[in-house]
């Protein structure tokens, strides 16, 4: 059966002129209609139930329907929805501005700290499974129980915080969770509680993933720890650094959801994007036109992350 | 004149290597205790929980919730267990995780296979297709699928609400078409790894395009496949949003999502809450300390392959 080839099981290289690319027309009919089905499936699922309603979205933010009628009663109105979202949407402006906090508390304060436990962790002393085990924790714990769990700490009158400094009297209560100056600011906490270990993780398997020669050759040119890190070592991770990016700010923008409203429902000073579309989608007073308006918005918000990721993620490394 | 090498470069150099190792030495150490004490403060809110909810109600009524315990047991265990019937709810997390964990695997596969030992036009476009769709917000999607999903009938054997509304399939079905992407991007990027001259051997002894999926790639990959299937697992089993929005009935939504009507209803204090919070992160823990190299391994594959 075997051709008379260079080739065997174990996979030496075919002869040169040899392209070991298929051709698709190598194929039987049979194996063109498997692969056709095999990739076809996946392809109509995940249009239908992704693709497709993201487009809609976009299409519907131009629009005015409660829902309840059929379709003939989508009303289109341009920019209104738009419009309003900027000038009489009384949540809208705090949201943007509690996604703005998010995302910078994590890109200046929980991402580089995650980075900086990796990079301490990569050294290999002593217990270092023991701390990134302990560091990473939350990172396997769903968000809507993060959420839950903190509210024991930040509780008025029996959380761990107010009781530690002693403010569980009526009146003299911090508010953490219930305080619209404070709140977003705990959340925040929490929040970056579980990112730290997530960036953590990745930038330790990213550093694993440098070649040590360059590590050397720095060493042998004389810099210092420091210089090494930030001239040599750091740049060369560049594809890990885009993906932490990446996920930073995804998890600032629509990872957003969960904790605000877990706690409160996402009102009063925990007012979040990926909420507010929530809020206009479910239940009775629901405004389709108005909450895919502002899912378009946070779309937009995530795409130029989005995009460079995936011109980073696929691009020919070159050899 | 160099040859004894005592000459001043080497000197320095030595010197520098004894002066760099004390420093090295006492910044080991420094960063040990820096490490140390970062991982106890990590540490502080999950042994809190797991504190609170070993008090019984009356102890902490009588002393305060921060104070040394009179009693530890596991009472909160078994009343939030019993009377919010976890029992209920862990079996709809498992109905939803483990089909929509077998499913993506089985999809996200079928893709990887036919985008990375193929070579066809809309190779990269496909793959490009599926990436990005698990980097949009989930929000964005929502919004007409909601519609959507109250529209599509099905039949009364696949759901008692007759449609994709309020049903286990649909809450599946969203889960399987959003985590493909990951799936098939990180399992992609892994067979691209397997030597294309196994694949021409086979095909060349005949093998169909089937079995060279099913005998030949897919047990090349069960690395990858099970870290995957640890991570999706944590992550279906972790969500919030997709059955708090595609599911009215409480008595149907996993246990994350459950949680927040559970606490108003039966959890009525903060050590039933601590113990549900706890039962219901158990899967999640179990996972941490069984499958740790797994999930860790899930995570990297997916970033450090970009």
């Amino acid at each position: 059966m075997t051709l008379t080839s260079t080739t065997d099981a174990t996979g030496t290289a075919a002869p040169a002129g040899r392209k070991s690319r298929r051709r698709l027309s190598r194929l039987t009919r049979t194996d063109k209609i498997v692969l056709t089905v095999m990739l076809g499936i996946p392809t109509l699922l995940l249009l239908a139930l992704v693709w497709i309603p993201a487009l809609l979205s976009i299409v519907l933010s131009f629009s005015v329907w409660n829902g309840i009628g059929g379709i003939g009663d989508i009303k289109w109105v341009g920019w209104q929805n738009y419009h309003q979202i900027f000038t009489i949407y009384p949540p809208f402006w705090p949201a943007i501005r509690h996604n703005v906090y998010w995302l910078l508390v994590f890109v200046l304060i929980a991402t580089p700290f995650g980075m900086l436990l990796a990079v301490l962790l990569d050294r290999q002393i002593r217990f270092s499974r023991i701390y990134q085990s302990a560091i990473y924790l939350p990172v396997v714990l769903a968000l809507a129980l993060i959420g839950f769990m903190w509210q024991l700490i930040y509780s008025g009158d029996q959380g761990l915080i107010n009781g530690i400094l002693g403010k569980t009297a009526p009146g003299d209560q911090i508010n953490w969770l219930g305080d619209p100056k404070l709140n977003i600011w705990a959340i925040l906490v929490e929040a970056s509680w579980r990112h730290v270990g997530y960036v953590m993780l990745l930038y330790l398997a990213g550093l694993k993933g440098v070649d040590p020669t360059l590590r050397e050759a720095a060493a042998i040119d004389g810099a210092n720890e420091r210089q090494a890190f930030f001239r040599v070592i750091f740049p060369a991770m560049r594809p890990v650094n885009v993906v932490i990016l990446v996920i930073t700010v995804i998890e600032s923008l629509r990872g957003s959801f969960d904790i605000p409203y877990i706690t409160n429902k996402g009102r009063n000073g925990l007012e979040v994007l990926p909420v507010l579309v929530t809020n206009n989608i479910i239940g009775e007073a629901s405004r389709i036109g108005f909450g895919s308006a502002l899912a378009v918005i946070l779309l937009l918000l995530s795409l130029g992350f989005i995009v460079s990721y995936l011109i980073q993620a696929f691009r020919k490394e070159p050899a | 004149m160099t040859t004894t090498g005592l000459d001043p470069a080497t000197l320095a150099a030595g010197h520098k290597g004894v002066v760099g190792e004390q420093r090295r030495k006492t910044s080991s150490a420094a960063i040990t205790v820096f490490l140390g004490v970062v991982a106890l403060v990590w540490f502080v809110p999950v042994a809190w929980s797991v504190y609170t909810s070993l008090r019984p109600y009356a102890d902490t009524a009588k002393r305060g919730y921060v104070s040394l315990p009179g009693k530890l047991n596991f009472d909160n265990y078994s009343k939030a267990w019993n009377e919010a019937n976890l029992p209920h709810f862990y079996l709809n997390s498992l109905i939803i995780a483990v089909p929509a964990v077998l499913m993506v695997l089985l999809l996200a596969s079928f893709v990887a296979f036919g985008v990375s030992r193929f070579d066809w036009r809309l190779n990269v476009a496909v793959l490009l297709l599926f990436t990005a769709g698990n980097l949009l917000p989930q929000q964005t999607i929502i919004t007409p699928l909601y519609r959507i999903y109250l529209q599509v009938p099905l039949p009364e054997w696949m759901s008692d609400s007759g449609t994709l509304y309020d049903s286990y399939w649909g809450v599946i079905l969203i889960h399987v078409a959003f985590q493909m992407g990951f799936v098939t991007f990180v399992l992609s990027n892994y067979m691209k790894t397997i030597p294309r001259e196994l694949t021409e051997a086979a095909m060349v002894d005949g093998a169909s395009v089937w079995r060279q999926y099913w005998q030949l790639t897919l047990p090349l990959c069960r690395a990858p496949i099970a870290a995957l299937a640890t991570l999706e697992f944590t992550w279906i089993y972790n969500d919030f949003f997709w059955a708090l929005v595609l599911m009215k009935t409480g008595d149907k939504r996993p246990i994350t999502s459950a949680l927040a009507n559970l606490n108003g209803v039966f959890f009525t204090d903060n050590n039933l809450i601590a113990a549900g919070a706890i039962l219901a992160a158990i899967p999640t823990l179990i996972v941490f300390f069984v499958l740790q190299r797994q999930f860790i391994g899930g995570l990297t594959l997916g970033a450090t392959k970009g």
